[in-house]
Order: structure tokens, then sequence, then C-alpha cells
């Protein structure tokens, strides 16, 4: 058995399709879904929790990746370079799960590094480039 | 009530009362603003925010032999500077980019380098590459140079920025279903956020809306260093409407600023990137207030539920300009982190940075309070409200060709 988290990335024209329905009865894998949101460019994105034999998982990624579904792994990581973030705010309402909130009495903008998915939407938005991701 | 001379020697002897223009407020609600403007001598404001009409220029010195790179091509770190100058002055905007620079062919473009990096880094103290060519005279015979500069090695280095500090501006939304990327950030479909640039009750002009003491020749906070507000920003536009407060209720004032940029520091100049738009430089500015009588002291107290801003659609509205304004906020209200408009709830992004600002209004504080920095009285007033002075669009006329 194996249990894995992944981000799963689909491509507008695949948004409407079963292709998660798919994966849990043609593979036999147990889903999780931890996030699932549409981003500015109108792509799906889910953050999942995948659990299944080793070898359905594989399998399953395959047809994933068949479908036009790119799969990013979760052990890739975005940190925040402290030195460079200016604390503007303007990464705030584009973090899709609240990773990067405003701290009211402060005003500075807080990196909760846990809740971070690594979607990377706040990489290249962010204005001198605070936001770094490292693999 | 109080006169700047007198509150430089409070300076100098070390007795003057500063507070930021964030302590103020609560200063007055409690005290009443009488006793605060007996009480206080200085206010210090703060904005730390992107502002594209940035730059700076330079003497590099004369090399041997001599070029004249006045109507030639120079370039820092690839990025392009103006020389159309004398042999050895260049000039070097924010928003300038290397030649090279795909921009928006591929689209968003990520714009990773620019004019303002080149500004930030001779701040640090970094090297930059310096290319020039130019056409050679009898006189500066030279037609090639390739050089590392240093700051320390440049005669002048002056930053001089032709607008900053804008008094006030738009909160930017995007009413289409498609994402845009913009000066505002990216502004998700359909009203998906909702980004403001303002510091609010911090930000200068704000806090002097009628600019009662702020004006040429006024010393201010620039860049970590001392500069000086040179003149009235371009675009400068106090004509807008105002609140009963005085405050304008859209973008108006704006300051020209000028600074020796060998004292400032790369922390308080900062290159930035902006998807889809371009570079452009983030700059501290830092105003003092004298608190010469009471009105002073009300303006220097109003704040940000009392300062409002127009929200403006970025995908017709500004770029075809057409349309009007979709609603007003306050600054309380955005500071929340959501506003509502058409019956929908928006996040809000800023692109000014409210802690940097209060942290530039503290330095200031401190420098005053450490007597290392005085006040100016300042040589002309900007035009005000009532000057006739506005912004006007530009009309275009065809070009025709006269017949010979
Ligand atoms: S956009 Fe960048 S600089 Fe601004 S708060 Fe977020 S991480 Fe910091
Ligand atoms: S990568 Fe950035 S936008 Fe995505 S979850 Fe992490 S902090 Fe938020």
């Amino acid at each position: 058995m194996v249990s894995k988290r992944i981000v799963l990335h689909f491509p507008t024209r695949l948004v409407d399709q079963p292709i998660v329905y798919k994966l849990v009865k043609e593979f036999d894998l147990q889903f999780n879904i931890l996030k699932a949101f549409v981003t500015p460019q109108e792509e799906g994105l889910m953050v999942v929790e995948l659990n299944g034999k080793r070898e359905n998982f594989d399998k399953g990624i395959e047809y994933l990746q068949s479908c036009g579904v790119r799969i990013q792994s979760l052990a890739q990581d975005v940190i925040r370079n402290e030195d460079k973030c200016t604390e503007c705010g303007v990464c705030v309402p584009i973090c899709p799960t609240e990773a990067l909130v405003v701290d009211p009495a402060t005003r500075k903008v807080i990196f909760h590094n846990k809740k971070c998915i690594a979607c990377e939407l706040c990489v290249k938005i962010c204005p001198p480039r605070a936001m770094e991701v490292h693999f | 009530m109080k006169t700047i001379k007198e509150i430089n020697e409070k300076i100098k002897r070390g007795e003057v009362v500063v507070v930021t223009a964030e302590e103020v407020i609560d200063l007055v609600e409690k005290k009443g603003a009488k006793r605060v403007a007996q009480e206080v001598d200085v206010v210090t404001t703060g904005t730390f925010g992107p502002m594209c009409s940035s730059g700076a220029y330079f003497n590099i010195g004369h090399s041997k032999p001599r070029i004249k790179i006045g109507g030639g091509i120079c370039t820092l770190n690839d990025v392009p500077a103006y020389t159309g100058f004398a042999a050895v002055d260049i000039y070097i905007g924010a928003t300038a980019l290397p030649d090279n620079d795909p921009r928006n062919k591929v689209y968003p473009g990520e714009f990773k380098y620019g004019g303002a990096h080149v500004i930030q880094e001779l701040t640090a103290g970094n090297d930059v590459r310096l290319e020039a060519s130019a056409y050679g005279t009898d006189c500066y015979p030279r037609k090639k140079l390739a050089t590392l500069l240093n700051i320390k090695d440049l005669n002048e280095a002056v930053l001089f920025n032709i607008r900053n500090a804008y008094q006030n501006y738009n909160v930017a939304v995007n009413l289409s279903d498609k994402p845009i990327y913009t000066y505002m950030g990216l502004l998700k479909p359909n009203l998906g956020n909702a980004n403001y640039c303002s510091a609010g009750q911090l930000s200068p002009l704000l806090k002097d809306p009628k600019y009662r003491s702020i004006g040429i020749g006024t010393k201010i906070f620039l860049g970590g260093g001392v500069g000086y507000v040179a003149w009235q920003g371009t675009q400068h536009n106090p004509s807008v409407l105002r609140k009963e407060n005085g405050v304008p209720q859209a973008p108006a004032g704006t300051l020209a600023v000028i600074g020796d940029l060998k004292q400032m520091k790369p922390q308080w100049l900062v290159g930035a990137s902006m998807l889809g738009y371009g570079v452009t430089l983030i700059v501290g500015i830092g105003v003092p207030i004298p608190v010469l009588d009471e009105e002073t002291i009300q303006y220097a107290a109003i704040r940000d539920k009392d300062i409002y801003a127009q929200v403006i659609d970025y995908s017709q509205n500004y770029p075809q300009c057409v349309g009007s304004s979709l609603g007003e906020v306050n600054y309380a209200q955005l500071k929340t982190g959501k506003i509502t408009l058409q019956g929908k709830e928006i996040p809000t992004g800023s692109l000014s940075s409210y802690s940097k600002a209060r942290e530039i209004a503290e330095e200031l504080k401190a420098w005053i309070k450490r007597g290392e920095f005085t006040l100016t009285e300042p040589v002309e007033k900007i035009p005000g409200q009532e000057s006739g002075y506005s912004f006007k669009m530009l009309k275009e006329r065809p070009i025709i060709e006269k017949e010979v």
C-alpha cells in the first residue's frame, strides 16, 4: 500500500471530465481531496491524498498523465525569502489556502508554511519575487 | 502658534515631541486637537509602494581617452540608460528593460530585471556593468567603453523621481471573465479580488491634504536617506473631488523628489517585477509635518475610515477610459481584508506596505528625536485645490504632412 499527497493540475478542457471517478473505479484507489479550486488561469487544481496498491497507484498516475493532467508532488516546497519580502500583501487574495495572511495588529504578512500546498500562484505575482520554489 | 524655527530649536535642544501619523490619531481622540497641537511638535508620515516614475542620474567621470556618451548608446547591466546629456551624464529610469527582455511576448511577461533593479543594486554597493558606444568627435575620440561601475566611484549618483507619493489611489477590480495583469497586480476575473495602493492614514499627502506644510524644498526621508521635494509631481491633480475633511476621493496630488543615492539603502529602494506589466521601483518616503497650529493636527489625525477611494474596473473602464467608479470604499474597510461590491464579498490585496510605512514613520521620528534631522521651511507651495492646476487627458490631433 502507498499513500501520497500530490497536486493535480487540470487544464480547462478537463475540468468537467469524470477523471477522478474513473480512477476510483478502474484503479481501486482511494481519494482524499484536501483542496480543490479553479485558478485565475481557469486551471483546475486539486490537492489529494491517494491510497492504494503500489501498482494501481503507478497505473493511476499514468492514466492521469495520459489524460493531460499535470502532476506535481508535494515534496517541492515554496518558501519565503524574508529579506526580500516587503510585507505588501498583494499575494494575500491570490493564495488559495490562506497560507499568506495579514496580521491585523502588525499589518505584516504571515506565511504559514504548513498551509502552503506549493501551487506556486504567488511566486510570479510577488513584486520583489520573495516567494521561492525549492526542490 | 509655533514656527518651524522654534521647532528646530527644540530638536537641537533634544526637547522635541514627535509622534507618527498613526499615533496622533489616538492622541487626538484622548486629548482633543487643541491640546495635542500644543504638546506635539512634529507628526511623521510614511509610505512604501511601487512608484514607476522614478529614476536616477549619474556622472560617471571621464575615461581616458575621453568618450562622449551623449547622443550615443549606454546600458547598465544591459538595461538602457538615457544619454541625451553631456559627455558622461546618464539617467536610468525604473521601468527601463533590457533590449532582449521578451516583454509580453510570452504572456504574461515576467519582467525579471530592469532599471529599478539596477538602482537597487547600485544602492547595495554592487558593481554594475556599463557598456557604451559613441560616434566619436575630435575632442571625445573614443567610441566604445565597457567597465564595471560602483556607486562609490561615481561623481554624482542622484535619485530623481518625477512622480511619487500619490495622494490617494484607485482600488482596482476586474469585471471581465479573464484574469488581467496590471500595475495593480493580478486581478482575478469576476471581481475575484480588489487591490489598493496607499498607506492611507500614514500616507504623507493624505495627512496634509491641502499642502499647508509640504512644499518645494521640504526635507524628507527618501529611500532610507535624506531627500527633498523638488516640485509637484507629474500628473499632480489637486482639483479632484474632496470630502468635507479636505481629503481627495481619487488620485490627486503628487511629489517630485530628489536626493543623494549614495546615502540611501537597498531595503528602501526595491526593484519589483509586476507580472504582465513591467518593472517598477518600490520607494520608501517619509515626510515630517511641523505642527504649526490646531488645523495641522486636525488634518494629521484623519483616519483610515475617513479616507475614501474609488473602485475602478481595470478590464474596461481604466484601459478604455470609459465609465466611472463602481463605488467608494474607505481604507478601514479595505484593511479588514474584504469589501462588498455589487452584493459580492471580495478579498482585498495591498501593493503598498503598511507595516513598512509604519517603520519609515518611526525611523524618521527617531532621526528627529536624536537631533539628526531638522525641518525645512518650504521655499514655495505646490499648487493647491483652488489653483486651477489640473490633469488633462491627451487631445490627439492628426499629423498632416505639409505640402512643399
Ligand atoms: S507579495 Fe511578496 S513581498 Fe508582498 S507580502 Fe507577499 S511575499 Fe511579501
Ligand atoms: S504556493 Fe503560494 S499561493 Fe500557493 S499555497 Fe503556497 S503560499 Fe499560497
